[in-house]
């Protein structure tokens, strides 16, 4: 009974606060509000001292995020485990002891997620006001340390908390953390907290660094990036440009650049008096061709990073009710797309965002690809086309039925009875377009496990999707049913079953080689493009390029403009070439003084 | 009170003075001079004295509430005090205005900036004076005897186009004319005269003398006298962020005392301002030889607040033309027939005895005896920034060790004079020393030394706190013009010249301004990169500076300027009538090029093959081919012989260059869109949220008047002009407070909005 009388006592405790925050909040919706307020009810039903911490500072907490997350974040506390409160209530003491107090506690739709809210010291809340910007600004020293959540919330797997200023390595030791000179150009700590986080992210950190003069465009780009950054690929890629890979890469071309201007306009502008030699053209025709072939090679790099960066599309294609949507809830875990017996139950794309092995994949189940006289369907199914298209990764679902002849029965594959008539001709044509599409064979599970009929069964619908790679494949040998075969290899065959989930982590690993294959050079070897604005500025420098060495020798002073041109777009990369920066060097090389 | 208020005015604070008497008791200790207790005190009931103006811990303006003018003037020149402020009563020399002196305009200084300013100001109606140390050395030319080039000379068209004197007179006084870069495209042509120097003074100071509403008055300018009325008291924070006008002008005091009224005063002192002469290791204040410096202008402006810095300048020794032996030299000899530089003219009157130039060079013995004697100047021993594109022949030497030869061009000075400038080897060695060292160059050997070379020391203003009609942000009616804003060169300053004349005579009628964008014109350019730039080594203009080159051509400054002078109101009636024609000529033939059409097979038959890709072209579009020209049409377009050589060169340029001007028609307007965002004069910075510490005080220095002026400032960040225009545009709402009443730009309820707005973002 005292338990409960407490859990009352403190239950009134957060409605007063919760009141507060109300009147003063305007933006608060009260729908929200109510439901957590029904959380605290529920908890302290229960009598849990320590949940009721927890529920506190998720009402706080939901202050400072938009209405729309609130619901969500709400249902989201009453169904949690108490997993979440538990590491909480057992951390909460030691961090309290430091300058820096983090009570954590959220979840989300997706489960365990967490919410972290960090507070200046021992700073307490002073109105609910406080809330509405992101609390840890500053320390008391007022401009000093700050803090802040530097990974999109909601996004991040991991939470990456910097904290930037002269005292920033003091945290150190709480926080377990390592230390560097940062971005900022202080010295930084940067912690890693496994708890999945939701938080506030704020423009402390790069409008420190503008002060401090740290950054050009390329790398606040790559430092945005890095803050949406979803998946450890991404992060990779982001780090690279804010790290200015890119940076030094375009500096390079600027430099090249300005210098084949200068040489130009020295002759325009000296040419005549100080007897600037006509060979000096014929150089700056050779500099730009060299820089011409290097930004096309950079810009001819299969639009990777940006593939990378805003998640790699896939495709799932096939016939209705190859069970398609079931491989989505498998891979994805949860009901996203609804699964019936019925054909052609996925009208709409469904899209989920998944997480594969580092790698951000967006991944569409699409309706099956047949003829229909509905015409919702049939819309469906022109959708489905189109991103086919436009995919970058398509994933082919055929089930094993349609490769046999309806009476061939029992529970035995039998190679010899299979043949693709049963294939929808727009399916194959499809598969066939594009050589890289990634084949399931589902419903494997209807048929006895018999490792040996499998695989010649698998060789055979191999066989008879793609007949004129029949040898390739006679002389690999390799193919197994478990895909394990050699990259060498175009075409891929995976058996698989939804029904039971056989056969699908295989070949999600293989999907994370493939990705591998495909995307490593841009996190390792040169940078990648990660922005369209880059590339359509390089795009834009090399087609003026490309008229310039049109041109020839013939006009100068057109070939001048056209330079001027690319230098004005590669300018909006790196930052502007002023004509001072070409008049540098026409003073440099050349001695004019008349 | 009295002595709280002395420390804090050494303190740059602000002070009240409880009442009037305190105030003038004040005043008469700090001017030793006796200050009426009358009319102009006799309303107010505080007095402020202003902030300081950052320099050698003293105050600047007294102003009052009540605004009675008090007229104050700066004075250093050899006083303990630094600076004394004294009412009109307490000044006994100044007489009140007469109509004899007091004028609308004056201008200071008789060079090219001063000359094409006084002239212009005249030219809009404005009663004008100018003042000149000298009347002989009206419209002198100190250095090389020569005219245009490439850039320069679209600039001597430009001033022409706005009915400016010196491309008129150097037509008149002109010896040799070349076009440079004729090998190049239009674009980048370069008209370029050599010019008698004697007889481009005598046409100057002939047109000068008769001028109307042009007065002329040989005297040296003592200071600057301002009226300092119309600041409020400056408030608590942030005091160099509020509006910078701290003073307005009244006119000039003469050296005599004489105090010369005018509401606007246009100062062109070139290398005057504490003008330093070097040769080798002498030093001695001079603005030109035999010319003295002006020391006192130079602390009056930097007592107002004024950046001064130095920069130097160099020009080579004079030679005896009789004693160079030219058998063996390269000549170089003039167009013919000679373009004109102004548009007036068609032909210049010594087209047929042009002088020739000759090219000589220097030598490794040459090299060796600079070498040898660099110790001996301390002109360039200093730090001072010299041009990087005219060095002295010995920074030449020291930049570019490997080089074995530097050009030399040696240029006649005139008619009836045997002196020769060899363009190319300023220099500072001592006398004996550039005897020898010139004596080592081919052609050189026997050559008489007439006067030895020396480099100048001066102060600049830095041109940044210029606006666009190059009136000082600081004191309202005081404008700057030519090599007092760190320029070099007869037609920059030249440029600056007639933009500040212009403007002073039109704000002296209260007209609106003439002001000119880099699309415009290079003088805009030229504007643009001194007030957003601001300068760091003398500067000059290059057709690289201009990102408009194909539209600011040499041919075309008539077409692009004149309309724009004749309304502001700066071309006299002759010119216009002369302009017009050429406007009606210039659309009667692009009209007659644009509607003759023809398809590919037809232009074949008319000798003008093309390969048939079935596209009709207009005979504009066709000069658009290489190697096409407008005498081209001249059979199929019998009416186009009609028209005037010169126009019928524009248009062919006009059709040689279409595609790219279609393309920078397009540029030109994205740029005006910039320029047509104003960015207020009073704008707080402070306030403007997420702007960096590093781009906020850039802003706050440069004051752009633009949000493209902003753009050009270096260093500022995409993010910046986008929280800029942001601000600008939210707070651009008209200023009223709730209840309806209208806000006074600047005042406090102003910046509270300012705050206000700023924090909703």
């Amino acid at each position: 009974i005292g338990k409960i009388v407490t859990g009352i006592v403190k239950a009134v405790v957060v409605l007063v606060t919760i009141i507060i925050i109300v009147l003063i909040n305007a933006f608060i919706l009260v729908v929200a509000v109510a439901a957590a307020v029904a959380v605290a009810f529920v908890k302290t039903a229960v009598g849990c001292g320590r949940t009721i911490a927890i529920v506190t500072i998720t009402v706080i907490v939901t202050v400072n995020i938009e209405a729309s997350t609130i619901a969500a974040a709400a249902v989201g506390t009453t169904t949690s485990t108490t997993t979440s409160p538990a590491t909480i209530a057992a951390d909460a003491p030691a961090i309290a002891s430091t300058p820096v107090v983090v009570p954590v506690s959220m979840s989300s739709a997706t489960g365990t997620t967490c919410l972290a809210r960090y507070y200046a010291h021992q700073a307490k809340p002073k109105s609910a006001l406080d809330y509405r910007e992101p609390v840890l600004r500053y320390t008391e020293s007022h401009l000093d340390t700050i803090y802040a959540l530097s990974t999109h919330p909601g996004k991040a797997g991991v939470a990456v908390i910097r904290v930037s200023g002269p005292h920033a390595k003091q945290h150190d030791v709480s926080w377990s953390g390592t230390s560097k000179t940062t971005i900022c150009g202080e010295s930084e700590a940067t912690v890693s907290i496994e708890w999945r986080a939701l938080g506030q992210r704020n423009g402390d950190m790069v409008s420190r660094a503008f002060e401090n003069d740290k950054f050009d465009l390329t790398e606040i780009e790559g430092l945005a990036d890095l803050l949406n950054a979803e998946t450890e690929a991404q992060r990779r890629l982001a780090l690279r440009q804010a790290d200015g890979g890119l940076r030094l890469l375009y500096d390079n071309w600027r430099t090249e650049l300005i210098k084949s201007m200068a040489l130009v306009e020295a002759l325009i502008d000296f040419g005549e008096d100080e007897n600037i030699e006509d060979d000096v053209y014929d150089t700056v025709i050779e500099k730009v061709t060299d820089l011409y072939r290097d930004i096309k090679r950079h810009t001819e790099d299969d639009r990777c990073g940006e593939i990378l960066r805003d998640g790699i599309q896939v495709t799932i294609l096939g016939p209705p009710n190859a069970g398609k949507s079931s491989f989505l809830n498998f891979i994805t875990k949860r009901q996203a797309a609804i699964v019936s017996p019925i054909p052609g139950t996925t009208r709409d794309i469904v899209e989920v965002s998944l997480d594969v092995g580092g790698y951000p994949i967006i991944i569409g189940d699409t309706a099956g690809l047949r003829s229909s006289t509905d015409v919702i369907e049939m819309e469906g199914v022109r959708r489905a086309q189109d991103r086919i298209q436009t995919a970058d990764i398509n994933i082919a679902i055929l089930p094993v039925t349609d490769f046999l002849s309806p009476q061939s029965e029992g529970h035995k594959l039998e190679a010899n009875a299979i043949s693709n008539t049963g294939v929808d001709p727009v399916v194959l044509n499809a598969i066939r377009k594009n050589p890289k599409t990634m084949v399931l064979i589902n419903k494997m599970d209807l048929f006895d496990k018999d490792g040996n009929d499998q695989e010649m069964a698998m060789a055979k619908i191999r066989e008879s999707l793609w007949p004129e790679f029949d040898q390739v494949s006679q002389d690999t040998k390799d193919l197994t049913i478990t895909g394990n075969i050699d990259s060498k290899v175009d075409h891929r065959l995976w058996a698989i079953s939804c029904e039971k989930g056989e056969g699908i982590s295989g070949f999600l690993k293989d999907l994370v080689v493939s990705l591998k294959d495909r995307f490593n050079s841009s996190l390792v070897g040169g940078s990648s493009i990660t922005q369209y604005r880059h590339r359509k500025h390089l795009e834009n420098c090399l087609q003026s390029l490309e008229a310039f060495m049109d041109l020839g020798a013939d006009d100068v002073v057109l070939g001048a403009e056209e330079l001027r041109h690319a230098a004005s777009d590669l300018g909006r990369i790196t930052g502007r070439v002023d004509v001072e920066d070409v008049l540098d060097v026409v003073f440099r090389e050349f001695c004019i003084g008349k | 009170m009295l002595k709280a208020s002395r420390q804090l005015v050494v303190a740059h604070g602000v002070v009240q003075l409880g009442n009037t008497k305190s105030a003038c008791r004040y005043i008469q200790r700090l001017t030793n001079a006796p200050v009426a207790f009358g009319a102009s005190f006799s309303t107010s009931t505080t007095s402020t004295f202003g902030r300081g103006f950052g320099h050698r811990g003293v105050t600047g303006l007294i102003s009052s509430r009540s605004r009675q003018p008090l007229l104050s003037t700066w004075s250093s020149r050899g006083s303990r005090t630094q600076m004394r402020t004294v009412t009109l009563a307490a000044c006994p020399e100044a007489q009140p205005p007469t109509p004899e002196t007091s004028f609308d305009v004056i201008v200071v200084g008789g060079g090219h900036a001063g000359s094409e300013a006084c002239a212009a100001a005249a030219r809009t109606g404005a009663k004008t004076l100018l003042l000149t140390q000298k009347l002989d050395t009206i419209g002198e030319m100190s250095c090389n005897p020569s005219f245009g080039g490439v850039g320069k000379g679209v600039l001597v068209r430009e001033i022409d186009a706005l009915d400016g004197l010196c491309g008129r007179i150097s037509d008149l006084a002109g010896v040799q004319f070349r076009i440079l870069n004729r090998s190049k495209g239009p674009a980048v042509h370069g008209p370029r005269a050599q010019i008698d120097r004697k007889l481009y003074k005598q046409h100057m100071q002939k047109i000068l003398h008769e001028y109307s509403n042009l007065t002329i008055k040989a005297g040296s300018v003592s200071d600057i006298v301002l009226a300092a009325d119309i600041l409020p008291p400056s408030t608590s924070f942030a005091p160099e962020q509020s509006s910078r006008v701290q003073g307005e002008i009244k006119g000039i005091k003469l050296e005599s005392g004489e105090v010369i009224y005018a509401p606007k005063v246009v100062i062109t002192t070139g290398t005057f301002l504490k003008g330093e002469i070097h040769i080798g290791l002498e030093a001695y204040p001079a603005g030109r030889i035999n010319e003295e410096a002006s020391v006192g202008l130079s602390d009056s402006l930097a007592q107002a607040g004024f950046q001064l810095s130095r920069l130097k300048t160099g020009t080579p020794p004079r030679l005896n033309g009789k004693t160079i032996d030219y058998t063996e030299l390269t000549p170089q000899y003039g167009d013919m027939p000679p373009s004109p530089f102004s548009y007036l003219n068609k032909e210049v009157p010594n087209a047929h005895r042009q002088l020739i130039c000759y090219q000589t060079s220097t030598n490794s013995r040459t090299h060796e005896v600079i070498r040898n004697n660099l110790h001996k100047s301390i002109h360039i021993r200093e730090t001072v920034r010299g041009p990087r594109y005219c060095p002295s022949i010995e920074s030449k030497i020291m930049r570019f060790a490997a080089k074995e030869a530097h050009t030399i061009w040696l240029e006649p000075e005139g008619y009836d004079t045997d002196v020769v400038y060899p363009n190319g080897i300023s220099m500072t060695l001592p006398e004996k020393e550039q005897i020898e060292m010139i004596r080592t160059v081919k052609g050189l050997e026997n050559v008489e030394v007439l006067r030895c070379g020396y480099g100048v020391e001066y102060d600049y203003v830095d041109p940044r706190e210029l606006q666009r009609t190059l009136e000082t942000h600081r004191i309202r009616g005081l404008y700057l013009a030519g090599q007092i804003n760190g320029t070099t060169g007869y037609e920059e300053a030249a440029a600056q010249g007639i933009l500040a004349g212009v403007n002073a005579g039109l704000a002296a009628q209260s007209k609106s301004p003439l002001i000119l964008t880099r699309a415009d014109a290079y003088i805009g350019v030229l504007v643009d990169d001194l007030i957003t730039k601001g300068v760091e080594e003398p500067y000059r203009i290059f057709t690289s500076r201009s990102e408009y080159r194909l539209t600011l051509r040499a041919d075309n400054a008539d077409l692009r300027l004149t309309r724009k002078g004749y309304e502001a109101g700066c071309i006299s009636d002759y010119r216009w009538k002369m302009f017009q024609e050429t406007e009606r000529d210039m659309e009667r033939g692009m009209e007659m090029m644009n509607n003759f059409t023809l398809s590919p097979p037809k232009w074949t038959e008319l000798g003008l093959g093309r390969s048939d890709d079935g596209i009709k072209r207009s005979a504009l579009e066709m000069l658009g081919f290489p190697n096409i020209k407008i005498e081209h049409f001249h059979k199929a377009i019998p009416e186009l012989k009609e028209i005037d050589l010169a126009i019928q060169e524009k248009i062919e340029i006009e059709g040689q260059y279409a595609v790219y001007l279609r393309r920078q028609g397009a540029e030109v307007t994205a740029f005006m869109r910039d320029e047509a965002m104003e960015i207020p004069a009073n704008l707080d910075y402070s306030i403007v949220p997420n702007l960096s510490n590093e781009t906020r005080s850039k802003l706050i220095k440069h004051r752009p008047a633009t949000l493209g002026a902003a753009k050009r400032i270096e260093g500022m960040t995409p993010s910046s002009i986008v929280e800029l225009l942001k601000y600008v545009q939210r707070t651009r709402q008209p200023s009223t407070t709730l209840t309806g009443e209208n806000i006074r730009p600047g005042s406090r309820k102003d910046r509270i909005r300012q705050r206000l707005f700023a924090k909703q973002f």
